[in-house]
């Protein structure tokens, strides 16, 4: 059996196809994905390509209204750039920072939370007080703390051409304690069952129980709160390219084009401003309800009846 | 040769209180390719006694004095390493549940693989041979099919037939089998035992039965070990133990079996319960609940001694063995 059939023959698939709301969220975040991913071939324009802006074009309203240029779909923002293309650009980076922080994340926190389960002991209360160290600085304080910094000491040129590996390593880093609690949580309690005792009496060695027995087995919140990171990483970079310490203008995520319209907003331009932020939060809704869907789907204890 | 020499065995877990005794001395021998029972109620040391051989107790305990040689080795001085590499190898265990002993996210094939690759250098296709041979020997239906399928395709009684297939993968000397047949429903508990029999003769594997069903360890041993709060009150062929005991405490675990007694009476039972290991009284373990206790048993610790035949660690096992004999 392939895996393709199999993943459509699985439960997990059968109930997912069942459930309106979690194949509508699937289908809007994939149309998001897609859409992101193809933006160099689909956006009418190349709003990165100063030679394809025009001054004279900037703070142009959507089509349908009054003074709307046929060209500009969704309008222009105040440097002429087309709002449509943007916003595909930008949902592009939101997304990407999103993903590579969670695996970041997921990355240091699975093999934190691993070895502290697995081990215990001093090794666990170690990182534990970690853990509870970075949980007690909010996210964003960090990162502004670490990007301030780090623009101040490299200047900004290099700033901009290195800040979605800056923002990736910010968030990354800032959440960890999350996937590591989780996991370590699951490794304790999959670490007193019997077939953990089992694989020791085989004489399986310690690092192979510990990725291939019980890490396997530990994955499903893992899972379950991925969905949910990737949310929360998003929101955090656009948080931190609202304040101006995330993407540049000339390169700009969801965040950085709401923030370059805010200024304008009372004069009447909100497309700038309220376009990006309609996409974030579908977006980040849909994320949500995948996650909330998945949580259920995978704890069967919460089934509910429908 | 003696495979397996166990001396003065004692298993210590540190509290504030001071270490509790889980195992107080046992001393036990078992030859190769040589079946034992271990028998006794919940508590009385007997997986305590398994794991000790395994090295396997659990944190914080461990094995405070006394040795385990097996193969002229003592495994409790040995590295973890060299531990590791008997394990599985010279020595399986077999576990209660075979519901909980395997991987769920791992097929059966996967888990007979590594446990061969863990052991020697050897390919996936010859370990997948091997497997399979195995496989074939406990009698599973269908082999190669079953190789790719997880534990939660099979019923209770095919899975613990790949936990056995496991355990002899290597060809062990001894299998340690912690109440394997407990979790089964009873016509499976007959085709396992009858199986570990034979599989353990064909490959002249020592064996270790531990459960607290007589019935299963009479079905299958040749020795039997009766402990008692972390000692061994009597060992002998299994035949002298089951048909005449000699220590109250074996008695009254016959007779408390539910054939010795007439329909529609109320079964036998032992007064009382096993002491907390952490307040054993002193003298015999066992004297407040027995029959035939006196100020000796409270004040003076019996010795394994031998008496007709068996070991028995009792002041009145002679006495008792007359009069049981008077009164029948």
């Amino acid at each position: 059996m392939s895996t393709i059939s199999r993943i459509l023959q699985s439960d997990l698939f059968y109930r997912f196809s069942r459930d309106k709301v979690a194949m509508g969220s699937a289908l809007v975040v994939m149309l998001f994905v897609v859409v992101a991913a193809l933006s160099p071939v689909l956006a009418p324009q190349n709003p990165y390509d100063l030679t394809q802006l025009d001054i004279l074009d900037s703070e142009l309203p959507p089509r349908w209204q009054d003074g709307g240029d046929e060209r500009f779909l969704l309008g222009t923002d105040h440097q002429g750039r087309d709002m449509l293309s943007t916003i595909m650009y930008g949902t592009g980076i939101s997304l990407m920072i999103g993903v590579f922080a969670v695996l970041l994340q997921a990355f240091i926190g699975i093999s934190i939370g691993l070895v502290s389960g697995y081990i215990g002991g001093r090794v666990d209360a170690f990182f534990m007080r970690l853990a509870d160290i970075q949980l007690s600085i909010s996210t964003l304080m960090l990162a502004i703390v670490a990007l301030a910094v780090f623009q101040a000491a490299f200047g900004s040129e290099l700033y901009q051409d290195l800040s979605i590996i800056m923002l990736i390593m910010v968030i990354g880093i800032a959440e960890w304690p999350q996937y590591a609690r989780t996991v370590r949580a699951s490794v304790l309690a999959e670490r007193s069952k019997e077939y953990v005792d089992a694989a020791r009496v085989i004489g399986l060695p310690k690092r192979h129980i510990m990725f291939r027995h019980v890490l396997p087995n530990t994955l499903s919140p893992v899972l379950v709160i991925s969905t949910v990171q990737i949310a929360e990483a998003i929101i955090t970079e656009a948080s931190l390219s609202f304040l101006g310490l995330g993407m540049p203008v000339t390169q700009p995520s969801l965040g950085s084009l709401i923030r370059s319209g805010f200024e304008f907003i009372f004069s009447g331009t909100w497309w700038i401003t309220i376009l990006p932020s309609l996409v974030l939060i579908v977006l980040i809704f849909s994320l949500n309800l995948l996650g909330d869907w998945l949580r259920d789907a995978l704890n069967p204890r919460l089934y509910k009846k429908t | 040769m003696t495979l397996l020499q166990i001396r003065n065995l004692e298993v210590d877990f540190p509290t504030r209180y001071g270490p509790i005794k889980v195992l107080r001395g046992i001393d036990l021998d078992i030859e190769a390719g040589e079946r034992v029972g271990i028998v006794g109620e919940s508590g009385a040391g007997k997986s305590m006694a398994a794991f000790a051989i395994m090295n396997l107790i659990s944190e914080p305990g461990h094995i405070s004095a006394g040795s385990v040689e097996f193969e002229g080795r003592d495994l409790a001085k040995i590295s973890d390493e060299e531990m590791r590499l008997l394990r599985g190898d010279r020595i399986s265990m077999i576990f209660q549940d075979p519901m909980m002993t395997l991987n769920p996210v791992l097929t059966i094939g996967d888990q007979m693989v590594e446990t061969l690759q863990a052991h020697r250098n050897i390919s996936y296709n010859e370990a997948r041979d091997l497997a399979l041979d195995k496989l074939r020997e406990v009698r599973i239906p269908s082999p190669e099919a079953r190789f790719d399928g997880y534990p939660h395709e099979l019923s209770g009684g095919l899975r613990q037939r790949v936990v056995i297939a496991i355990a002899l993968l290597s060809d062990p000397a001894l299998i340690i089998a912690d109440e394997p047949t407990t979790a089964l429903d009873v016509t499976i508990q007959a085709e396992i035992l009858a199986l570990l029999l034979e599989l353990c003769r064909e490959h002249g594997a020592a064996l270790i039965l531990i459960t607290h069903d007589l019935a299963v360890v009479s079905q299958v041993t040749e020795r039997i070990v009766v402990m008692y709060a972390g000692n061994i009150i009597e060992s002998g062929s299994t035949r002298k133990v089951t048909d005449t005991p000699s220590h109250p405490y074996t008695m009254g675990l016959i007779a408390a079996l539910p054939e010795q007694n007439a329909p529609g009476t109320p079964l036998n039972q032992i007064r009382g319960a096993m002491p907390m290991m952490n307040a054993v009284p002193p003298g015999c373990a066992f004297s407040p609940r027995c029959d035939y206790a006196d100020k000796k048993c409270s004040t003076e610790k019996p010795e394994l001694r031998e008496v007709t035949g068996r070991l028995v660690a009792c002041h009145h096992a002679s006495k008792l063995k007359r009069s049981r004999k008077a009164g029948k």
